[in-house]
C-alpha cells in the first residue's frame, strides 16, 4: 500500500477585542436581540462610509508583533465581492495585496520532540458578517432565514500559515499556541466554541516520494481543537483511501460533522469565487510609523515561550510544572504575583499546582475565577517557609481562605495555629520531657534511634503540635548527646 | 422682482428687511412648482408640509433674532441621491421607490443646522448614471429652455429646478461632469469642489473615487455662499479633506488682473461645437480685457481619461450597487430561494443603463481581466493627475474650457447608443479623474436659443480662484421662456 | 485549431459576468448587452496606446492616511428603525427565503 503524506495549512478567524465595530461605534458584544447592535453604517444603508476604528490597528499590530510577523509601515484595506444575506454590502472589507502583517512563524513541537517553525503567510484585518438563523433543524429543510447584523462588522484578524504542517498533532499543537499567545497578547477572547476563534483546515494529500502537492480540501465547521484533529485524522483516512482506489480527490469545501465525525461535501450552488478585490475607496491608507511600532511593542507581554523558558531555566520550575502554568494564562499571572511574595519558585509552583487546583477541582472553578488573594497568599507561605507555621496548618488555613475569603493571620490567630519556632521557650519543655521519660532517653543512649520519634512525639503533644519540628529536633539531638 | 427670481443674496436682504417672510418665500416657490413643474419634471417628491414648517422656523428664528445664516428660510432643492432623514430618497431608482432613510446626509445636516428649507427631491439619471436625465425610472425631466431638450444629468433635475426658477438653489452630484453639464445645458452656475472638499457621507455612492457633491445655483456669489456653509472635514467621511474652508463668496467679483489662465488644446477640437469654441474665444478676449494672461497649454493624456473614466466607475459602481438585493431595504420581488429573490430584485429594480454599467464593471474586475482595465486606469488616472500638477506648478491660477461637446440635445437623441452618450462627459470626465475643482457659468446663449455655459478648472482646493474669474465671466442671469 | 476571433466578450462570458452580478437576461437582452459591451469594451481598447510600466497605481487623489475613530460606544438605531424598510421581516430579524 502506498504511503502518504499529509500537508496543512491552517486559517484563523479571531474577533479582536475592542468595545466597537470595525467602522462603526456601535458595540461588539454579543448577546443582544437581533438587529439592536446595529446603525446605517454596519446595516450597509445606501450612502453611508466606514470610519476605521484606531483600536484595530492596534490589536491586530500587536497580534502580528507577538507571531512574529512583519508588520507592514503601510497598509491598505480592499472590497471582497460576493453575494450572501449575511454580507450587508455585499462585499466584505479586508485586505488582499497590503495586508497589515506578513511573514511570521510560530514555534512547535514535531513528533520527535524537535522546535519546528510553522510559518504564517498573512495576517489582514477584516469586518464579521452577520448570522443567519435559519428556520427548521438544518439548512437543507429550512424555509426561510432570519439574517442578524448584530454581528456584522465585528473587527476580525484573519490569520494564514503556510502550509507547513503535515499532522493531525501538529495542526492541534499550532492552534493551541496561537490560541495561547492571542490569550496572552489580549487581543482576542479566542473562544472557539463561541466562534471569537475560528480555523478552518486545507489538507491535501500525496504519495511518499512525490513533491507535487495533491489537490486540497477546506474543512469548515470546526468549533474546537479536538474537532480540528479528528477531521484532519478521518480526511486523512477518506483521501488515502480514495487515492488507493485510484478516485480523484474533489477540490471543495467540506464540513465537520461533530456528531457523526465526518466530513460532508457542502455540495451548494455556490457562485464561482470570482471574488474581484480592488482598493476600498471609502478607507484611506494606514501608515504606522517607528513611534506608533514602539508603543504597540511596549504593549506586548511576555509570551508564552519566553515565559516558558523564565520558569525553566531562570526560577528553576520542573518542565512539566512549568508547561502546566504557562498553558494557562490567569494562573501563570497569579504564579509570578505568588512568586513576587515568595521568591520560592518550587514552593509555589508546588502549592499553586497542588492545593489551590485542587481547591479549584473540588469547586468546579477556573483559575480566572479564584477567589484568592495573591499577597494574601504569599503572606501564607513565606509564615510556612519561615517555620512560623506548620505544613499541615497551612493546609487548613488556605483551604479556609478559599472558602470563607478571610485573611491568613485572622485564621491563624482564631485557630492557634502559629507556631512556636522560639528556642528559649521550648528548651524548658524538652528539659522536661527528657525527665520524664527516663526509659525512652536510655534506649536511644543504648543506640535504639527510634526512641528519639518517641521524644519528639511528646514535645509535639506537650505543645499542641504548635512546635516548630525543626527546632523541637534540634534542641533534642543536643540535650541527648550532651 | 418676484420672490422666485431671487438670489440668494437678494433673498437674504429681503429676509432681513422684512419685505417678505420666509414662509412666503417657500409658498411662492411651491406655487410656482404646482403651476411650472408639470412641463419641466423636476422634481421626484415635493416636501410641502415640512418645507412651510422649515420656513415658519425659520421665521421665528429671524423674529429673535437668531438667524443661522444667509441661507436661513431660503427654500431649496436635494438631488434624490441625497439623503434627508424621513423622506425618500430613490435615486431615480424602481429599487429604491420606497426607501426612507432613518439618518441624513452631512451635506443635508450641514444645510439643515444653516436654516436651509428643503422644497423637494429632484429628479436625476437613476443612481446617477446618465448624461441626460432620461434614465430616471420616473420620467426625464426636461429642458427649460427647451422642452424637447433634456437638461443634461445625471444632476438634470437640480440644474432645471434652479434654472426654471423653482428653488433657489439645489445641490447635486458629479462623477464625471453630472453637475457641470446640467449647469451648461441649463444656464445655471455648476460648482464641483475639489474631491474630499464636501463630505460623501449620506450620499448614495455610484463611483466613490470619484464622486463628489456639487452645488447648482444662479450666481457664483450664491454658490460660494452654499460652499462655505457645505464644505469641510466630517469625521463620518475619512476621504473628506482636514483643509480649512474659506469665505468663498468674498473672493466673488475680485480683481483678475494678472492672473494666469491656461485654455489646454486637447479640449478644443472638431468634435466640440464651432458656437461653443467661439464663446472660448469670446471668454479670453474678455478675460484679458479684465487683465488676466491667457495662455494656451497642453494636458496630454487627456484622450484617455473618458475610456478609463468608464472603467473605473463602472468598477466601483458594480461593488456599490450590489446591496440591493432586496434583503434590507428597496424593492423584493418574491422567488423560491434566496439566489433566484436576488436576480429577481434586481432584474425589476434596475433600469437598462445601470445594468449595462454593473456588467461593465463587474467584467472589468473579474479574473483575468484586472490588470487589463482596472488596473491600467489606476495608472492612466495617474498621468492624467500628473497632467495637471505640472500645468498648476507652473503658475497658472485656472484653466479655461467647454463644459461639454454640445449644447443641449433632443431628448431621445443618444438613448439608442450608449458610447455616444458617454462622450458628453469628455470635457468634465478628467477633472474627476484629477480629482480637482471645476466651476461652470453660463455666458450666451447659442443660436438656437439654449444656454453655453464654460468650465473654469482649478487646482486642489482652490475653489476661490474660480469663484474669483467665474464671477467676472458669468452673463447676466439666462431665463427660460416657460410661455406662463 | 484556434480561429482568429476580434471580439472582445462572448455571449458566454457576458452570461457568466451577469451571474457574478447577481442580473439574468432573456436571449435577446443577452446578445443586446454582449452587443453594447463589445463597442465600449473595443473603445475601452485605446487604453493600450499608452505605455504604464513602472507608473504607479493612483488609488485616492487626496494623500490622506490614518484617518480613525476612537474605540468609544455610540448610539444604535433603534430595532424598529433598522427595519423600518425592510421588505420582510420576523420577531426583530430581517427574513428572507431559504437559501438552498
Amino acid at each position: 500500500m502506498t504511503k502518504y503524506l499529509t500537508t496543512i495549512g491552517l486559517e484563523f478567524h479571531a474577533e479582536l477585542k475592542t468595545k466597537t465595530k470595525i467602522f462603526c461605534s456601535c458595540p461588539t458584544e454579543s448577546g443582544g436581540a437581533p438587529n439592536t447592535h446595529v446603525c446605517p453604517v454596519c446595516l450597509g444603508l445606501p450612502g453611508v462610509l466606514p470610519v476605521l476604528n484606531k483600536a484595530v490597528v492596534e490589536l491586530a499590530a500587536k497580534a502580528g508583533m507577538a507571531l512574529n510577523c512583519e508588520v507592514a509601515r503601510f497598509s491598505k484595506f480592499d472590497r471582497k465581492n460576493y453575494f450572501y444575506p449575511d454580507l450587508p454590502k455585499n462585499y466584505q472589507v479586508t485586505q488582499y495585496p497590503l495586508p497589515i502583517c506578513r511573514n511570521g512563524y510560530i514555534e512547535i513541537k514535531d513528533a520527535q520532540g524537535q522546535a519546528k517553525k510553522v510559518r504564517i503567510n498573512r495576517i489582514h484585518m477584516e469586518e464579521d458578517a452577520g448570522k443567519l438563523v435559519h428556520s427548521g433543524s438544518s439548512l437543507s429543510d429550512s424555509s426561510y432565514s432570519l439574517p442578524d447584523y448584530n454581528r456584522a462588522a465585528v473587527p476580525l484578524i484573519e490569520i494564514v500559515s503556510e502550509p507547513d504542517m503535515c499532522s493531525a498533532e501538529e495542526a492541534r499543537a499550532f492552534g493551541e499556541m496561537l490560541r495561547l499567545i492571542l490569550l496572552y497578547c489580549d487581543v482576542s477572547d479566542v473562544k472557539m466554541e463561541q466562534g471569537s476563534l475560528r480555523c478552518d483546515v486545507n489538507i491535501s494529500l500525496r504519495p511518499e516520494g512525490t513533491d507535487e502537492l495533491g489537490v486540497k480540501v477546506e474543512i469548515k465547521n470546526l468549533n474546537s481543537f479536538r474537532a480540528v484533529y479528528n477531521a484532519i485524522k478521518y480526511e486523512e483516512e477518506r483521501q488515502a483511501d480514495m487515492l488507493d482506489c485510484g478516485e480523484p480527490i474533489v477540490q471543495e469545501t467540506r464540513l465537520w460533522d461533530e456528531q457523526s465525525g465526518e466530513t460532508r461535501s457542502m455540495r451548494s450552488k455556490e457562485d464561482a469565487h470570482d471574488y474581484r478585490y480592488f482598493p476600498e475607496p471609502d478607507l484611506v491608507p494606514v501608515v504606522l510609523d517607528d513611534e506608533w511600532m514602539e508603543h504597540i511593542a511596549a504593549s506586548l507581554p511576555e509570551l508564552p515561550a519566553a515565559r516558558l523558558c523564565r520558569l525553566t531555566e531562570q526560577l528553576g520550575v520542573g518542565e512539566k510544572e512549568a508547561q502546566q502554568i504557562v498553558q494557562n494564562p490567569p494562573l501563570a499571572h497569579f504564579f509570578d504575583a505568588l512568586y513576587d511574595e515568595v521568591k520560592d519558585a518550587k514552593m509555589v509552583s508546588n502549592w499553586l499546582l497542588g492545593d489551590v487546583s485542587r481547591l479549584l477541582n473540588d469547586s468546579g472553578m477556573e483559575f480566572s475565577a479564584l477567589p484568592l488573594d495573591a499577597v494574601d497568599t504569599g503572606h501564607l507561605l513565606s509564615l510556612l517557609k519561615q517555620g512560623a507555621i506548620n505544613q499541615a496548618s497551612a493546609k487548613q488555613v488556605l483551604e479556609e481562605m478559599f472558602t470563607t475569603g478571610n485573611k491568613a493571620d485572622d485564621i491563624i490567630a482564631a485557630r492557634g495555629f502559629a507556631q512556636i519556632s522560639d528556642s528559649s521557650a521550648l528548651e524548658g519543655i524538652v528539659a522536661q520531657i527528657l525527665a520524664d521519660n527516663p526509659q525512652p532517653v536510655a534506649d536511644y543512649l543504648a543506640g535504639k534511634k527510634a526512641a528519639f520519634g518517641f521524644l519528639m512525639g511528646q514535645a509535639m503533644k506537650q505543645t499542641k503540635g504548635q512546635a516548630n519540628p525543626a527546632v523541637v529536633k534540634e534542641l533534642l539531638t543536643k540535650a541527648l548527646e550532651a | 422682482m418676484p420672490i422666485t427670481d431671487m438670489t440668494i443674496r437678494d433673498m437674504a436682504q429681503a429676509l432681513e428687511a422684512k419685505q417678505f417672510s420666509a414662509e412666503e418665500a417657500t409658498r411662492a416657490h411651491l406655487e410656482r412648482i404646482a403651476r411650472v413643474d408639470e412641463k419641466i419634471h423636476a422634481f421626484i417628491s415635493v416636501t410641502a408640509e415640512q418645507a412651510i414648517a422649515a420656513a415658519q422656523a425659520a421665521d421665528q428664528r429671524r423674529a429673535k433674532g437668531e438667524v443661522r445664516s444667509p441661507l436661513d428660510g431660503v427654500p431649496m432643492a436635494l438631488k434624490d441621491i441625497i439623503c434627508a432623514k424621513g423622506t425618500h430618497t430613490t435615486c431615480a431608482s424602481k429599487m429604491l421607490e420606497s426607501y426612507v432613510p432613518p439618518y441624513n446626509a452631512t451635506c443635508w445636516q450641514r444645510l439643515e443646522d444653516a436654516g436651509a428649507v428643503l422644497l423637494g427631491k429632484v429628479n436625476m439619471d437613476e443612481f446617477a448614471m446618465g448624461s441626460s436625465t432620461e434614465s430616471s425610472a420616473f420620467g426625464p425631466t426636461r429642458n427649460p429652455f427647451d422642452l424637447d431638450c433634456v437638461p443634461g444629468g445625471s444632476s438634470g433635475g437640480s440644474a432645471a429646478a434652479v434654472a426654471a426658477d423653482l428653488a433657489v438653489y439645489s445641490l447635486g452630484t458629479d462623477t464625471g461632469g453630472s453637475v457641470r453639464q446640467p449647469a451648461h445645458f441649463c444656464g445655471v452656475v455648476g460648482i464641483k469642489p475639489t474631491y474630499g472638499r464636501i463630505s460623501r457621507f449620506g450620499v448614495v455612492p455610484y463611483a466613490s473615487s470619484l464622486d463628489q457633491v456639487g452645488i447648482l445655483a444662479k450666481t457664483c456669489y450664491d454658490a460660494a455662499t452654499v460652499l462655505e456653509i457645505v464644505a469641510g472635514k466630517d469625521k463620518m467621511d475619512s476621504t473628506s479633506a482636514p483643509y480649512p474652508v474659506k469665505a468663498y463668496n468674498q473672493f466673488c467679483d475680485s480683481d483678475i488682473s494678472g492672473m494666469r489662465i491656461g485654455v489646454p488644446k486637447e479640449f478644443i477640437s472638431d468634435a466640440i461645437d464651432v458656437e461653443i469654441r467661439q464663446q472660448l474665444e469670446e471668454a479670453v478676449t474678455q478675460l484679458r480685457a479684465l487683465g488676466a494672461q491667457v495662455e494656451d497649454v497642453s494636458l496630454p493624456h487627456t484622450a484617455y481619461a473618458l475610456p478609463a473614466y468608464y472603467v473605473l466607475a463602472t468598477a466601483e459602481a458594480s461593488s456599490n450597487l450590489a446591496r440591493y438585493d432586496g434583503v434590507r431595504y428597496g424593492l423584493r420581488v418574491p422567488a423560491g430561494n434566496m439566489r433566484d429573490m436576488f436576480v429577481a430584485t434586481r432584474n425589476a429594480g434596475f433600469g437598462t443603463e445601470v445594468k449595462r454599467r454593473i456588467m461593465l464593471g463587474t467584467y472589468a474586475l473579474s479574473s483575468g481581466y484586472y490588470d487589463a482595465y482596472y488596473n491600467k486606469t489606476l495608472q492612466v488616472r495617474t498621468l492624467i493627475k500628473q497632467d495637471y500638477d505640472t500645468i498648476f506648478a507652473q503658475g497658472f491660477d485656472c484653466l479655461l474650457t467647454p463644459t461639454a461637446p454640445t449644447t443641449a440635445f433632443k431628448l431621445g437623441a443618444h438613448t439608442s447608443d450608449p458610447l455616444t452618450m458617454y462622450m458628453q462627459d469628455i470635457c468634465t470626465v478628467p477633472i474627476n479623474m484629477a480629482g480637482l475643482p471645476a466651476l461652470v457659468v453660463p455666458y450666451a446663449l447659442s443660436s438656437q436659443g439654449l444656454p453655453i455655459g464654460l468650465q473654469l478648472i482649478g487646482s486642489g482646493f482652490a475653489e476661490e480662484k474660480l469663484l474669483a474669474v467665474g464671477s467676472r465671466l458669468e452673463s447676466v442671469r439666462l431665463l427660460p421662456d416657460l410661455d406662463e | 485549431m484556434m480561429t482568429e476571433s476580434k471580439r472582445l466578450i462572448e455571449e458566454q462570458q457576458t452570461e457568466y459576468v451577469a451571474r457574478l452580478a447577481n442580473l439574468s437576461f432573456s436571449a435577446e437582452e443577452l446578445a443586446a448587452y454582449t452587443k453594447d459591451l463589445e463597442s465600449i469594451l473595443n473603445y475601452m481598447q485605446e487604453l493600450n496606446t499608452i505605455h504604464t510600466d513602472g507608473v504607479e497605481a493612483t488609488t485616492h487623489v487626496l494623500p490622506l492616511t490614518n484617518v480613525f475613530r476612537e474605540d468609544c460606544i455610540g448610539d444604535c438605531l433603534p430595532n424598529h428603525d433598522a427595519l423600518s424598510n425592510a421588505p420582510d421581516s420576523e420577531d426583530g430579524s430581517f427574513k428572507v427565503p431559504k437559501i438552498m
